[in-house]
This record gives structure tokens, C-alpha cells and sequence, in this order.
């Protein structure tokens, strides 16, 4: 394997029984890099990462982590890695620094080297006079933040995100991936999951699972660029309406309806007049139809239809 | 048009909080017009649940008052929770019962009569794709049917009002949209729908958003115009190396500021086309790679974050 990239997996599997819950994975997370788990429960998102961190061995396939294999030296990848998980596993009787202190314990931070460490994680998580505070009084974002603080404190090259920021606000969440970027600018990689598209945004390079597979790997930009058709935001009256009459429409190739808005992909920029036209001529009140970039939403909905497609054939034949 | 919800001046201070805190809710004058579909839009622990429950007459407020279809939440509750549908963050339904049997339950709580229950339920199993999983045990639904399943409990008695606390939060992307698709047609058959979430890019798909925060209500208005009102336009830069974009858009003539969203910056202008320009001379000659130079749309994220900005500028 290539000594530049962190992770390494191939044909990455786990089995329960007779439930596949990761189905032959393979995908590289360079030195530096920041990749994104996207996918909805259950689809094997936690299973990869507990595979990955050495927690789990694979049935069959292989992971090297940061140059370790994850079956036959878990205890190595164990020590060199970061971990941070959904429920941030902090001490809420304790305060700030007692927790700091206690991550420091546990990995083994040589006694002279912690308290120059712990200011450092201090300041960069902006703790700072909040040391003497009980982990439990904090808000969500800084518990976060401090969550951050305890799985770094040993300097790890790779970092596990399982869900960082659920549940924190915009502003917050914004600096949280700040600190990520300015740690993979040092060289840290990161592993991100969350079935929330729109964090998915910050990563460099994105996999997405459904029901046990990787169904597509490729970087933000790219992923959006690869879908086909062009998407027009339709803000109108009776959208539900709208969407009866769009749908036999032969230019339409597809379309939702959210909330007020509607969804209508075609194939070509061009027809936004046509499709102004079939929906004026039917009586239906068009505010405003923009051509907008698909969300990351956009591309896994479409992808997971693909799929269901395809299985769908393949059960028939 | 007329008015479905209105509150004024609506507080409320939880037992424990002393005076000087600040209320879970302070002040928050709504109103919601018949038959919108008005997003509550805010972080955890902005106060979202809190203003949704007095609305739904759970919970009494401090002070201030509110109405719903013109009946006081305080003094006729009774008259409001007949024209109301309610669908609370953990919906209460009842594991080790059925779909149908669910049904049956909310049914006969809201006292639907029994000769219109069938036809009722049929129609709310169809309207959910529910119809094929009537005998399954609610407990063995995935995530996103059974809160499909809690949508259907709350329409049982085709209330006027429609209140969801968080009905998308924990729930893939696949379901999240099929919700999405219900509450459409909810709105069109004249349901006034309030919903709350914590995903800006979900208070586009409302005709009218209230920004929440704090406890305080930032702004309401139409996506659109909100996203109009904010007094700078975006422009998009990916360039390589990272560090050098950085510095050219920190010290660019024109740009009010920039954040991050992943490799890319968004930088707010006065004027896009000067700008775009500027960046661009500026990152050629400062020997960047630029690979996306583009103005982009001010979404609700960024008049959110502009909002919470000014607000903490004034504090």
C-alpha cells in the first residue's frame, strides 16, 4: 500500500449471522484528506468505523490503518487513532480540565508533557476560563468541542467522527469544521459519517452507503456534476397539483415535492420556458422556476432510486 | 386571508429559572395565515418546543397570549385541541400495537365516530403507504415509517392546525423527502401546517420561516425574500493551495467576509462581478489553481448566520 494514504480498504466485509452489514468496501483516505460516511441508519456506516478502529474484525476483505492491518494489529491502530463518538463519551460530574486530564491519563501522555498539551487544547477548542466548569453546565457546541479536545489529545494522525455535530447550531458547527480543516491542513485525516447531507458539504471526498454497499466515491463537486438532467426549483401555487400534471409530461425526467417547493428535473436548460408554459396553461400560478445545483441530497435520493431500480430488474429476471 | 395562529408577547420561564436568565421563550409574537406551511427555524435549544407546546395547550405560557383558529389556548383548550393536530418530537405510540391498531386508538381518543373510522383510516394508510404494513407491531417500523405512521395519528381528526416538533430530525434522506412529499399534501388540502426543524435547507421548502433563537424570534418571512433583504450577494472560490485563497479573500478590495464550507470559501460582496474579477486577478497572480469562480445563492443558512451575527454584535 501507499505509505501517503491512511486508510486502506478492500473488499471490506462484516457479517452477522446471515446479514451482510458492510458488503466488500474499498476506498483510500490519503495523508491530509477529509472523507465523508454519508448514508442513513443502518445502511453499515458505524459497523465500517468499528472495523476501521479495530474494535470489530472483518469477516472477510482487509482495512490497513495509518499502515497497521485492522484484523491482526488492532492493538496498534487502537493507540494511534482518535475517536470521537455520537454520545461524546465525556464525564458530565467532571469539569473541563478534569476530563482533559483523564483522556491524557489514558493514552499515556508522559506527566510533564500534559499540562502544555491540555493549554493548547484549551485554547483551540476556546475553553479558556472555563476549565473549572462541570462538563455538564456546557452547551451542546462547546461539550463538542471539548468532546474534540479529549480525542485529539494524543496527537493522533487519524481522526473517527461518528456524527460530530448533530444537534449543534449553524454558527457552531461552521467553526467545529474550521478546527477539522486547520488539523487536516497539519496532516491529521479525518473519517466523518453522518446522514446529514448538507455536513457532508465540508468533506474533500464522500462515500456513500446504502444497504451495505458503497454505492458511489467521488468528491462533492463531482458527485453533483455526474447527476443527470438539470434541476429547476418551481416555487408555484398547488404544487401537488403541479406535480400530477408534470408527470406525464415526456421532458420531465423526474420530480418531488417539498413542502411549497417543487423539484422538476428535465434535460436541458432550455426548457424552462416549456415547462413555465404546460404549468401557466394548466392554471397553476408559478411564483418563480430557478435552475439550482442539485444538493448532495439531490445526488444520494437519485442514486438510492438507481439502485432500487436495478434490484427491482434483477429480481424479475 | 385569514389568521390560524397568533401569539403576542408570549414568555415562558420554566419553575428553577431565576429573573435575570433568560426564558426558554421571550416575547414571541407569530402569526401563522391559513393554510401556510410556516417553518420554526432554529438550533437546539432555541425554544422551538417550548412556543410548540403552548401552542398545542400542553403547556401553559408565563405571559402573553395566544390563539389558534380564534379559540385562547389558556381559557378554551378544549375548543383548540378539537381543530388540532399535535405530533410531539418523541411521538407516543404505542410499540406492542399495530399500524391499524394505532389508528384505531388515536381515533377513538379524538372521538372520530366509529362509522367514519374505516373509510378515515383507509384513506390515511393510503395517503402514508402505510396499507401493506396495517398488522405489523408499530415497535417493528423502520425510523422513517413510523413517524409517517405519528403524521397519519395526528391527521386522524382532520384538524385545521398541524403542529410537528421535529418531525425530520434522526430520519434518513430518503424518508426525510417522502415526508416532505406528505406535508404537500397536507397544505393542499388547506391544513394550516406549523413545523419545526433545525436544517436551514429545510425552511426553504416553507412559505413563510420564522428564525429562532436564543428564544427570540430574529425575522419571519417568506424564504425568498429573506434571502433578498440580506445586504450582500455570495460569490464561490475553490482554488488551490488553500491557505493562499485564504489570504487573497482576506485582503480583497469588496469582500465584507468569507466563511468556509468545506474546500471552498463563499465570500460576501457588495458587487459579484467586480469582485468575482478582482479574485480572480488576485489568485492569479498569486499563483493559485482556482477550479470554481462563480456567484452563488444567499441561502437560509447564510441569513441565519448573518441574523445571529448582528445579534451578537449587539450584545
Amino acid at each position: 500500500m501507499s505509505p501517503e494514504n491512511s486508510v486502506h480498504a478492500t473488499h471490506l466485509t462484516r457479517k452477522f449471522g446471515d446479514f451482510v452489514a458492510v458488503d466488500q468496501i474499498s476506498f483510500d483516505i490519503p495523508k491530509g484528506e477529509i472523507f465523508g460516511l454519508l448514508g442513513p441508519n443502518g445502511a453499515g456506516k458505524t459497523t465500517t468505523i468499528r472495523m476501521l478502529c479495530g474494535i470489530l474484525t472483518p469477516t472477510s476483505g482487509q482495512a490497513h490503518v495509518l499502515g497497521f492491518d485492522v484484523a491482526r494489529q488492532a492493538e496498534q491502530v487502537k493507540q494511534r487513532i482518535g475517536y470521537m463518538s455520537q454520545k461524546f463519551s465525556l464525564y458530565n460530574d467532571l469539569t473541563v480540565a478534569e476530563n482533559l486530564g483523564f483522556y491524557a491519563n489514558l493514552y499515556g501522555i508522559p506527566r510533564e508533557k500534559v499540562k502544555p498539551r491540555m493549554t493548547e487544547l484549551i485554547e483551540m477548542a476556546g475553553l479558556r476560563g472555563h476549565e473549572r466548569q462541570l462538563t455538564g453546565d456546557l452547551s451542546g457546541a462547546w461539550r463538542q468541542r471539548l468532546a474534540l479536545a479529549c480525542a485529539i489529545v494524543h496527537e493522533p494522525p487519524m481522526l473517527f467522527l461518528d456524527e460530530p455535530t448533530a444537534g449543534v447550531d449553524p454558527v457552531s458547527r461552521r467553526e467545529f469544521w474550521e478546527m477539522i480543516y486547520t488539523m487536516a491542513g497539519r496532516g491529521v485525516s479525518v473519517l466523518a459519517t453522518t446522514h446529514y447531507m448538507d455536513e457532508a458539504e465540508f468533506c474533500n471526498v464522500i462515500g456513500m452507503m446504502y444497504r451495505s454497499r458503497l454505492i458511489a466515491l467521488n468528491d462533492p463537486d463531482s458527485l453533483k456534476d455526474a447527476m443527470q438532467g438539470v434541476l429547476f426549483e418551481v416555487d408555484c401555487h398547488e404544487p401537488v397539483r403541479a406535480e400530477q400534471i408534470l408527470k406525464d409530461f415526456p421532458a420531465v425526467q423526474d420530480m418531488a415535492a417539498h413542502g411549497v417547493i417543487l423539484h422538476v428535473i428535465m434535460s436541458d436548460e432550455s426548457e424552462k420556458a416549456l415547462l413555465e408554459k404546460v404549468l401557466q396553461d394548466n392554471g397553476i400560478v408559478v411564483d418563480r422556476i430557478e435552475h439550482v445545483l442539485p444538493s448532495l441530497e439531490d445526488v444520494f435520493v437519485s442514486l438510492v432510486d438507481q439502485e432500487n431500480r436495478l434490484r427491482v430488474r434483477a429480481e424479475i429476471e | 386571508m385569514s389568521i390560524a395562529i397568533e401569539s403576542l408577547q408570549l414568555i415562558k420561564r420554566y419553575p428553577g429559572q431565576k429573573k435575570e436568565d433568560r426564558p426558554a421563550i421571550d416575547t414571541i409574537d407569530l402569526t401563522v395565515e391559513s393554510g401556510q406551511l410556516h417553518g420554526l427555524v432554529g438550533p437546539d435549544g432555541a425554544g422551538k418546543t417550548t412556543l410548540l407546546r403552548i401552542l398545542a395547550t400542553v403547556m401553559e405560557p408565563t405571559s402573553g397570549s395566544a390563539r389558534l383558529a380564534g379559540f385562547d389556548v389558556i381559557k378554551q383548550s378544549e375548543q383548540v385541541r378539537a381543530r388540532l393536530g399535535y405530533m410531539p418530537q418523541a411521538f407516543s405510540l404505542y410499540p406492542d400495537l399495530s399500524v391499524m391498531e394505532n389508528l384505531r386508538f388515536f381515533a377513538d381518543m379524538n372521538g372520530v365516530p366509529r362509522g367514519k373510522q374505516k373509510e378515515h383510516i383507509e384513506e390515511l394508510l393510503e395517503f402514508a403507504r402505510l396499507t401493506e404494513f396495517t398488522s405489523r407491531r408499530s415497535e417493528n417500523l423502520s425510523g422513517g415509517m413510523r413517524k409517517k405512521l405519528a403524521l397519519a395519528c395526528a391527521l386522524i381528526h382532520e384538524p385545521e392546525i398541524l403542529l410537528l416538533d421535529e418531525p425530520t430530525t434522526g430520519v434518513d434522506p430518503v424518508s426525510r423527502r417522502e415526508l416532505w412529499q406528505l406535508l404537500a399534501k397536507v397544505i393542499e388540502r388547506g391544513v394550516t401546517v406549523v413545523v419545526s426543524t433545525p436544517y436551514m435547507d429545510e425552511a426553504e421548502r416553507c412559505n413563510v420561516v420564522s428564525i429562532i433563537y436564543q428564544g427570540r424570534m430574529l425575522t419571519t418571512g417568506a424564504p425568498v425574500e429573506l434571502e433578498r433583504q440580506m445586504p450582500f450577494k455570495l460569490i464561490e472560490v475553490k482554488a488551490k493551495p488553500r491557505g493562499t485563497l485564504r489570504q487573497v479573500a482576506d485582503k480583497a478590495e469588496g469582500v465584507i467576509g468569507w466563511r468556509a464550507v468545506g474546500d471552498r470559501l463563499r465570500l460576501s460582496v457588495n458587487n459579484p462581478i467586480d469582485a468575482q474579477a478582482r479574485i480572480e486577478s488576485d489568485l492569479k497572480n498569486a499563483g493559485a489553481e482556482i477550479s470554481i469562480l462563480r456567484e452563488a445563492r444567499v441561502m437560509m443558512e447564510d441569513v441565519f448566520i448573518h441574523l445571529v451575527e448582528q445579534q451578537e454584535k449587539q450584545a
